[in-house]
């Protein structure tokens, strides 16, 4: 039976790991590489880099990072973040990341999703998105709407649609991020993460609010999530990788213990 | 300097992370498209991802293709990793075509009723051992290995399943052989330990089954 999935989520800003609250990058926590080895160590399932580094001359950093991380880690990982191109995913697979993950550029230019799945293949091309709550409008019936460039921008475009679009378009894999939860540690959007789980026809990654071990259980079960993932609960040590699985597992959730 | 492997490149996707799992146990490994250099190595590494289609035409354009079938009639030790797997059987539903046919088979999607299973398969699943091989016997029970995937092996031969996975309502051949060849339909250079020690064992096998 396949198990479920727990993410460890990096954002990477001038080659150092930060953590920001709501979208807004607030500290500085050290080498990525570092911490992304710990957490393979201790069993975690895969990796997320968000790229967040503010001006593109600074881009070649990241791919070093990759670099770096590719020659220490044996678990899947993937890389978001500036993608505009298909050279641009490319790039970052020969780099040695496992999958890419677009957003604000996809959403800006549909077809880039198109692009990269015949370049890199379906499952190598993941649809992030960053979602917030909002009056159900008629341009947003499902009450969630897309925002781009970190949060910064409402593109009046419907959540649940643009996750079936991104699909179609080749997406094989979707992770929603909420906004509204970020950085709360308060659990996660469980109905947004059901909406899209429910919509498409590709795994869901759930994104934004774990503040404990509770949380996943929540958005794996309740949520139909096939992954969680997480940050500031063991990016300061609150939580570590081994004790998040070992409690989903007590509850009856499949994830992988031997390692 | 440790025995030396050659991974073959037909375009198909991150070859470099084969290459760096193969360091990270000291194989030595180089990436080659050149079918010479393919049918001389000491042993191979034939990944892949993407589609077979794809993979087909370029195989054939380079000639790779009958030096994969020489290379494989030679008796050196040959491991296919996900598309490399498919790719040994004789057909494969994905753009329906014919393949290398070194393994009796041919290679189906994964089609479920109920909705909740998502394809491809992406992620983490046990592997359980169906025959007695040299490479798995240091795999332990409940292991778990990465898939990334949509089409499974179908071999005509049961004794050519060497370990078998569930997905869904389906238990498929995650684990294919015969002679000197190995094929993990997982990723095994994105298997975190367990992926880098069978790595390691085929880098000391002599392609005898037991």
């Amino acid at each position: 039976m396949l198990s479920k999935r727990v993410v460890a989520c990096l954002d990477v800003k001038n080659g150092e790991l930060s953590k920001g609250v709501q979208f807004v990058a607030t500290e500085m926590l050290g080498d990525p590489v570092a911490k992304a080895k710990a957490y393979y160590e201790d069993g975690l399932d895969e990796l997320v880099f968000y790229d967040i580094t503010a001006s593109s001359d600074q881009r070649n950093i990241m791919l070093d990072v990759v670099q770096n991380v590719a020659q220490e880690i044996f678990i899947p990982f993937s890389v978001g973040g500036g993608i505009r191109t298909r050279e641009d995913a490319a790039g970052l697979l020969m780099a040695g990341a496992e999958k890419i993950s677009l957003n604000s550029a996809a959403v800006l230019r549909p077809e880039l999703i198109k692009e990269c799945a015949q370049a890199i293949g379906t499952q190598n091309t993941v649809l992030s998105m960053d979602v917030r709550a909002v009056a159900h409008n008629t341009a947003c019936p499902s009450g969630y709407e897309v925002v781009i460039n970190g949060g910064r921008k409402a593109m009046g475009l419907d959540a649940i649609a643009w996750a079936r679009r991104g699909c179609e378009l080749g997406a094989g894999e979707v992770v929603v991020n909420s906004i509204d939860a970020d950085g709360m540690k308060q659990g996660y959007e469980i109905r947004l993460t059901r909406l899209v789980a429910e919509a498409v026809p590709v795994p869901v990654v759930a994104s934004g609010g774990a503040g404990t071990p509770a949380h996943l259980y929540q958005v794996l079960t309740e949520g139909k999530a096939d992954a969680a993932l997480v940050a500031s609960m063991v990016h300061y040590g609150d939580y570590r990788v081994l004790d998040i699985k070992k409690y989903l597992n007590r509850q009856g959730v499949k994830v992988r213990m031997n390692y | 300097m440790g025995p030396s492997v050659i991974i073959v490149d037909y375009e198909a996707g991150n070859l470099r992370s084969v290459q760096r799992a193969c360091e990270a146990v000291g194989l030595s490994a180089e990436i080659s498209a050149d079918p010479e250099v393919v049918r001389n190595a000491d042993r191979l590494i034939f990944p892949g991802v993407g589609t077979a289609e794809t993979a087909m035409v370029t195989l054939a354009r380079l000639g790779l293709d009958e030096a994969l079938v020489s290379f494989f009639q030679s008796g050196r030790p040959l491991l296919g990793i996900c598309l490399g797997l498919q790719i040994l059987l004789e057909h494969t539903e994905e753009g329906n075509r014919d393949c290398l046919g070194i393994i009796p088979g041919r290679c189906k999607r994964f089609q479920f009723t109920e909705s909740s299973y998502k394809v491809p398969q992406i992620g983490w699943n046990e592997v359980a051992k169906s025959a007695e091989h040299a490479l798995l016997e240091g795999v332990p029970e409940g292991a778990e290995f990465y898939f990334v995937h949509a089409y499974y092996a179908i071999p005509d031969q049961g004794a050519h399943v060497l370990a078998e996975t569930t997905f869904g309502d389906r238990t498929f051949a995650s684990v294919i052989g015969r002679d000197n060849v190995f094929a993990t339909q997982f990723h095994l250079e994105k298997s975190g330990r367990f992926g880098l020690e069978l790595l390691a064992a085929f880098g000391q096998w002599d392609g005898a089954v037991c």
